[in-house]
This record gives structure tokens, sequence and C-alpha cells, in this order.
């Protein structure tokens, strides 16, 4: 019982991750009609500023992951800018073909930069609580306040704020949003520069517990993507309901099963979700 | 004869009815109109027709036979072609080439055909090109034939994708608004290639907006109001059928105005 | 012969030509005939690329999971199980194809961005089997003395130059397969549903069926690049099934030009001659391709094939355009003799000249240069 609580808390505390990661993209999609196959590197490079100005320059650690978010936030402007939106009129591969050369990229800047050995970042924070019986270490505790705080703050912004409406209104209806004089361009630039802002908190927040390394994104893709399908693209809600039950399941059959079965439930979930119903389990109503 | 028989068809979407308990008889060799407001229903019932849509009530049967469920391709393959409201061409390939596409349904060499170039593949290719240029023909645009979609006139474009039909061999072609977009001096062109369809033996459906038109062309019509039969019968009976003319005539000439 | 008037037909058996010739420059170089030789069995896994991606427009991430299937079995049957070459060449080729084919009964249903992200997961599950499997696969350490292919007393395949010739053979066939589906009914299929689903869909197209065979054949040729690429090289580890390798094989069709006969190969051997340029930054090569593959993307989508290809459509258009106008209204002019009771006919034979006037600029171009 003891250690299928502890499991639980590690599970939410890793759906807290995958929740920020897989908002961002899911937003991207309802915004771009793009899938960012590039999220994942964002992510990595995130983890690696973060670390860069952990160790390198020496800022506290919340300092350190504000500074990455909002260099991520503008790289993910440059990617909308420089990639994407010259893309707008293009078939569907073209962007998504742009979008893996982005991330070749990516990988390719961080293992120049940073090597390609694993790294590990130190955390400040250190010490565990005992909730029934289970010992929940600080570094978890800290992804599920961070995630619950930062999903707030976000859900307060697309329903409050004047930007966060315009990214609803154009996921909702872009010409329509186009009309009432929304601006697509600078709509999309701000909703990927998000995606990547949030991103980085997540790899922030994870990397003191996981290695660094230019790859660790690419798991990490496959499993937001199996997220947002799991959860509709484009939908809020689906994302964030998929992010636990993925996380969960994952950690679950890792405890119980084995670590390779936990590797692999996100690629079954994604096939099994695909087959059943191959436009995503909650995805809005097609006309069909 | 009777070609298509529709009974009771309904969609519901949400909780809305789009079209609910149409009954219909396309009879073979006739020119049969479906009419009525905006939001009627009308493309609906086409879709429902052609298996883009799954009806929520009703059957639909084609020659005898049950095609309620059958999807797209089996329809077309089973002999009912069809046209988009908003002309839907290939718009990178040449007429010939967008019409040589409709000729897929009726081709039955594989890949290894192909491969092989076998009597069968060649006496195909040869077949569907000919079968193509004659569809192209007839609706009187094989001199564009080597244009790109992208490159004609909307009229040309609209007979392209007539032909387009054509070349699937149907017994029976769905047109939705066929001439939607065409400049009103040439739709009496336009209502005489529909007009000729029947005596190359092929059964005509049509959703159109253009009353004028469909008056000296349709034997039967069909109004639909909110997804439901209004009034059926030959133009002149639709024309002096009070409800029609309160409900549909009225509102449309008000439109055009 | 006809054919050999056709400037597109001209330029690739002149490409395979210079192909062919290779051997006589560099047959010496084991190296440099090494390079080429594992380009061509590439080449051959962009073939099978090029029918889903190129003709039915999916993009399709799991060509480097299907190519590492393929070298994969090829690599351990015949060192574990010291199978001949031919025999496990054809399990490979039968097996990676089979894979395709049931995946793809998944993959049918899908379409755009979701077909992309399930055949990334498929890739990534085939790449997670090949390097954790070890008790099979032996994992990163790899597979060693792949054997040659056996040929009695005739051929020695150990020779660099005639296993350049094998493989080149074959990727004759795989040039001369997509030239054939290209033009015929098949390869028409394919490129209606990449213009439009739902137009394929209303002309009688069967979508789902079409794409699943598309990317079992892509998963075909996958199979027969990466079973050749084991024997070339000998040795085999996880990265012939990474991302990566899909990444490449993209790479080389953009640059060559989707959906095109010859682009898979002047793609292929282009962009190996310039990986070889940056071999000395292998790890770091991505810094600059990846802005070049955007780049490409961007500014010229259709690749070097795809661009020679359409200005000799163009004039080959403008010239059949004009003789079509001639002979068009001459015919429709007949026709309004022969057989007057035709309403539609008619009516547009006598309107034909008026509506020229309203065409594109392209046509009356046409006709001005005729004059």
């Amino acid at each position: 019982m003891t250690l299928f609580i502890q499991q639980l808390f590690n599970g939410v505390a890793l759906g807290g991750v995958y929740c920020l990661a897989a908002i961002g993209l899911t937003l991207v999609f309802g915004v771009l009609r793009i899938p960012n196959l590039a999220h994942g590197s964002l992510y990595m490079l995130g983890a690696y500023v973060t670390y860069f100005f952990l160790t390198t320059v020496g800022v506290p650690y919340v300092a350190a992951i504000g500074i990455a978010a909002l260099v991520l936030f503008v790289l993910g402007v440059l990617l909308e800018r420089l990639v994407f939106h010259p893309l707008r009129n293009s078939p569907h591969t073209h962007h998504m073909i742009a979008a893996i050369g982005a991330m070749f990229f990516f990988q390719a800047v961080a293992q120049a930069i940073w090597g390609a050995d694993f790294r590990r970042m130190e955390t400040p924070l250190s010490g565990s609580l005992h909730i029934l019986g289970a010992e929940i270490s600080a570094q978890r505790i800290v992804i599920i306040v961070t995630a619950i705080v930062v999903l707030s703050l976000l859900t307060w912004f697309i329903k409050r704020s004047i930007h966060g409406q315009t990214i609803e209104a154009i996921e909702q209806d872009r010409t329509g949003a186009a009309l009432v004089g929304i601006n697509p361009a600078m709509v999309s630039m701000l909703t990927l520069g998000l995606s990547a802002l949030l991103v980085t908190i997540a790899a922030g927040l994870v990397s003191p517990i996981n290695l660094l390394s230019p790859t660790m994104g690419d798991s990490l893709n496959l499993k937001v993507f199996a997220i947002i399908i799991l959860g509709g693209l484009g939908s809020l809600p689906g994302a964030i309901v998929g992010s636990f039950a993925l996380a969960i399941a994952e950690t679950m059959t890792s405890t119980y099963i084995s670590s390779a079965v936990g590797e692999a439930v996100a690629f079954v979930v994604l096939v099994g979700v695909l087959a059943i119903k191959p436009t995503g389990l909650f995805a809005k109503a097609v006309q069909r | 004869m009777t070609l298509l028989e529709i009974r009771g068809l309904g969609k519901r979407f949400g909780g809305l009815d789009a079209v609910k308990n149409v009954d219909l008889d396309v009879q073979e060799g006739q020119i049969t109109a479906v009419i009525g407001p905006n939001g009627a229903g009308k493309s609906t019932l086409f879709n429902l027709i052609h298996g883009f849509y799954r009806p929520t009530a009703g059957s639909v049967s084609f020659n005898g036979r049950d095609i309620t469920h059958s999807s797209p391709h089996n329809s077309v393959s089973g002999g009912i072609a069809r046209t988009f409201q908003t002309t839907h061409l290939f718009d990178d390939s040449t007429l010939l080439e967008n019409v040589l596409a409709g000729r897929i349904v009726r081709s039955k060499s594989n890949v290894f055909d192909a491969i092989f170039h076998t009597p069968r593949h060649r006496r195909e290719s040869a077949l569907n090109h000919d079968k193509a240029l004659e569809a192209l023909e007839f609706c009187g645009v094989s001199e564009f034939r080597h244009d790109l979609a992208s490159n004609v006139p909307q009229e040309v474009q609209k007979r392209t994708a007539v032909a387009m039909a054509l070349a699937t061999e149907p017994e029976l072609i769905l047109l939705d608004e066929p001439a939607g977009g065409i400049p009103e001096e040439e739709t009496t062109d336009f209502g005489n290639l529909i007009r000729s369809l029947p005596g190359r033996g092929v059964s005509v459906l049509l959703v159109e907006h253009k009353m004028s038109m469909i008056m000296g062309l349709a034997d039967t019509i069909l109004v639909l109001d909110h997804g439901q039969k209004l009034a059926i019968g030959s133009p002149s009976e639709i024309q002096s059928n009070p409800d029609v003319i309160r409900a549909y005539l009225g509102s449309t000439q008000n439109e055009e105005n | 012969m006809n054919a050999l008037k056709n400037p597109r037909i001209l330029g690739t058996l002149a490409v395979l030509l210079i192909i062919a010739l290779t051997p006589v420059a560099f047959g010496d170089e084991n190296y440099i005939m090494r390079v080429i030789t594992i380009g061509l069995c590439s080449a051959i896994a962009v073939y099978g690329m090029n029918i889903i991606l190129g003709f039915t427009g999916q993009l399709s991430l799991a060509q480097g999971g299907f190519f590492g299937i393929g070298a994969y079995a090829v690599g351990l049957l015949t060192t574990d199980f010291d199978w001949p070459f031919w025999q496990a060449f054809v399990v490979g080729v039968v097996g990676t194809s089979a894979i395709g084919y049931l995946s793809g009964l998944i993959a049918l249903r899908t379409k755009d961005e979701y077909f992309a992200i399930f055949t990334m997961a498929i890739g990534f599950i085939i790449y997670l089997t090949i390097s954790r499997w070890e008790s099979v696969t032996h994992a990163h350490s790899g597979v060693n003395n792949v054997k040659f292919p056996e040929a009695g007393d005739i051929v020695d395949f150990s020779n660099p130059t005639a296993m350049f010739y094998l493989v080149f053979i074959i990727l004759l066939a795989s040039v001369y397969i997509t030239y054939a589906i290209r033009r015929s009914s098949v390869g028409r299929t394919l490129l209606t549903i990449r213009t439009s689903e739902d137009l394929a869909d209303a002309i009688g197209v069967n979508v789902g069926l079409s794409k699943q065979l598309a990317f079992a054949a892509s998963a075909f040729f996958g199979g027969i690049g990466g079973g050749l690429y084991a024997s070339v090289v000998g040795f085999i580890g996880p990265d012939a099934a990474t991302v990566d390798k899909t990444f490449e094989f993209l790479m080389f069709i953009l640059v060559g030009g989707m959906g095109t006969v010859a682009g898979p190969l002047v793609g292929t051997m282009i962009v190996t001659f310039l990986f070889e340029l940056f071999q000395d930054f292998q790890a770091y090569r991505f810094i600059v391709l990846g802005p070049i593959i955007i780049a490409l993307v961007i500014f010229a989508p259709r690749g070097i094939v795809g661009y020679l290809g359409g200005f000799i459509d163009k004039r080959a258009r403008k010239r059949r355009i004009g003789s079509a106008r001639k002979d068009g209204s001459a015919g429709a002019n007949d026709s309004d003799q022969a057989n007057g009771s035709t309403p539609a006919r008619g009516s547009t034979g006598t309107d034909a000249a008026g509506r020229r006037g309203t065409a594109a600029d392209t046509i009356t171009t046409t006709e001005e240069e005729k004059k």
C-alpha cells in the first residue's frame, strides 16, 4: 500500500511535467494547425539553458528556470517567425519536415555546446515529506505545486487576458477571428513562444530527477504526442487529463510489471487510440 | 423504372435534424431536382446518398440494392457519381488528367500489370484515354484538355467536373449546384449539357438555386424545407403549390433581389 | 523510339549511366565505392519513401525503422543462424513488407498529422525493440560479419565493384517500378489521394486500402535497402534503425524532388556527397543540414528534379495546348455537322471562340507563338 501511494505521488508529479509539456503542444496545434515535431527538442534546450544559468552562471534555481523560460520564449517566437510562418500555406507534410529539421538542428547545437554525455543538474531542494507512510521528495512536491500554479495562471491568462482570449478565439475559428480584427500572425508567435516557455518550466523542474542529454527530448516528444492525441489535438482539458492518465499508467506499469513495459505504455496507448479512433479519443466531433 | 429509392431518410447532427424523414424516387432516364432555401438540407441529402455521411434513420437503395451504409467509393463503383458545390478539381493537373482520375474506379489492372506492361494494362490505358477524351468532348471542353485546371475559366471547370463524374461510367449522377458561379448567360448552355445526360443513359439528381434553370430542366422536383419534404411533383405542380410559393419561391426571390 | 524524345526519360537515363560508370573511375578506391554503394542502398529505401510521401502525400516517419528491420533480418539470420544471404534477404524483405502491411491496417484509418505521428511511433517502437532486445539483437554491440551474397563461382561479391553492380541492378528495378507506377492508374490513384482525400473518395478511390498498400510498398523498399546495406557494410548497429535514418531519407527525397522518378536517386547521391564533405564533424553536421532542410522546404519544396520536370512539363504543355485548340475546335465543328442533335456539344462549339478570350494568359501566349 505504501509503495502504491509512493508511486501514485510519483505518477502525479510526472503527470505535472507531462502536462506542462503537452499543453503548449496542444495549444500550438489548436492555433497553428501544426503538430510541432520539434517540441521535444525545445524541452531539451530548455533543460540545458536552465542548467547553464544554474551551474555555469550561478543564479539561483528558480531564477535559472525563469530566465531559461524567457530565452526559450524568444526562441519559440523565432521558430514560428522563421520556420512555420513562411510555410503556413504549404501542404501539411512541409511544416512537419521543417519541424524535424529544426529538431535536429537544436540537438546538434546542444551537442556542440554541451557534448553528447549525460549531465546531472543539482537541485538546491533536498529533503522529503512523509505522507501516509510514503516518502515524497521535495522536488516532486515542487513539481506538483508548480504545475498546479502554472496551470491556474494559464487558465486565467486564456480566459481573462486579451492575449489569451485571442488564442482561444483563433483556436475556435481562424477566419472568424481574423474578421473581428485579431491578428493571427501575432497570436501564432505568442502561442509558440508560450509553448516553449511552458515546456522549459517542465524541463527545469524535472531535470534534477533525470539526466540531461541532447536526445532527452525524443521519448518525451512521442509521449506528449500520445497524450494530446489521447486528449484530442487542440483540447486543453484533454491534454491535462491525458497527461495524468498516461503518467500514472506509466509509473504503475513500471513498478508492478517492468520498466520496459512502462516505457512502452505511451506507444501502446498511442497506437491503440489511433486504431480505435483515428482522430483521437476526445477529438471534437467532426461531421462525417 | 425507379433507379434510386429513398425511404424515411434522416440525419441528426447533435440534437438537430439536418434531414428528416425524406422519401424520394429517382426514375431512370429522368432529371430530378431538389430545391429549398439555404440550410434546407440539400447538400446533406446528397452526402447521405453518396455515403459521405452515415444516415441516422431510413434507407437508400439503388437498382434494388441497399446502399444505406455503403462508403463513397463503393457508391461510385456501384454507379453513382457526384460533383461538388464548390468545384473540386485537381488544380495542378491538366483537365485530361483530371478526367482520367475518374477512370480509376473502372480500372482493373494493378501494380504488377503496370510493372510488366501486360496486355491488360495496355488495353486499359488506351481505353481510359479514349473514354476520358470522349467525356471531355461530350461536355464541350476537349480543346482545353492540356490546360491546367487552375488556368481555365469557372465554367470550363464546372464542365470538367461533370466530365470527371461521367468518366466513372455512372447510371446516376448527383450534381450539387452545377451552375453555381456560372454567369447567367451561360446557364442555358450548361442546362443543355445536363439535359443531354439522360440520352447517354445517365439519370440526374441535382440541387440547384437557379429556379429558371430548374423549371425548364427537371422532370420531378422535390422541395425541402428545414430538412423535410415540403412538396414533390412536376415543375408546373410545384409552381402552383401554395406551400412552396409561401415558403420558398417568395424567399428566394427576395434573396435574389 | 518515342521515349528518347522525352527529356525526362533522357535525363533519368543519363543519371543512371553516370552512376553505372562510377566503378570505371573509382574501381580501385574501395572507400569511395563503398560510400557510393551505401548511397544506392539508401536510394532504394528512399524510393519506398517516395511512394508513400511523394505519391500518396503522407509523411511516413517509419522508413528508418523498416530499413533497420531489413538490415537486422539479414544481419542476424546470416550470422547467428548461419543462413545464406539470399534466403535471409527474401525473408527480411517479406517480413518488412508484412510488418508494413499490418501496421498499415491502422495507418489507413489515419491521415495527415495523425498518420505522421502514428508512423513516428511505429519507427520508435522498431528502434526500441532493436536497441533493447539484447538477447536477440545484441543491442548496442551490433552484428558483425554479415555475409556477402552467394553466387557460386560466377561472381565474388566481396569485391566492392561486384557488390556495387548488384545493388545498382536492384536500384534500376526500383527506378523502373516507380516509373511504371507513376504512369499507371495505380500512380494516378495515389496522386489523387495526395491532392484531396475527399475528392479521391468521391471519384471512387478506396482511400484506406490504397494508403495501406502504399505503406506496405514503402516498407518493401525499406526492407530491400536495409538488407543490402547490412551486407555491404558487414557490421550493423541500432543506428541503422533510428529516426535519424528516416530524417536522412527525408532530406534525400526533398533535395531530389518528392513524387518524381529520378528525384530519390539524384537527391541521395548529392546529399551523400555533402555528408562526405561534412565527414569530419559527423555529429554536428545537422547544425548546417537542419537549416538547409528548412530552407529547402520553404524556398524549394519541389526539389531539383521537381523543378526541372516542371519546366519540361510547362514547355510540353504549351505545345500541346496549341494543337489541342486547333483540332479541339475543329473536332467540335465536325461533330456539329455530323450530329447536330446533341445540343450540349453544338452550343459549346459555337461558344468556344468567345470563351477563349477569357482563358488564362498561358493560353493566349501560346496562340501568339503559333502565329
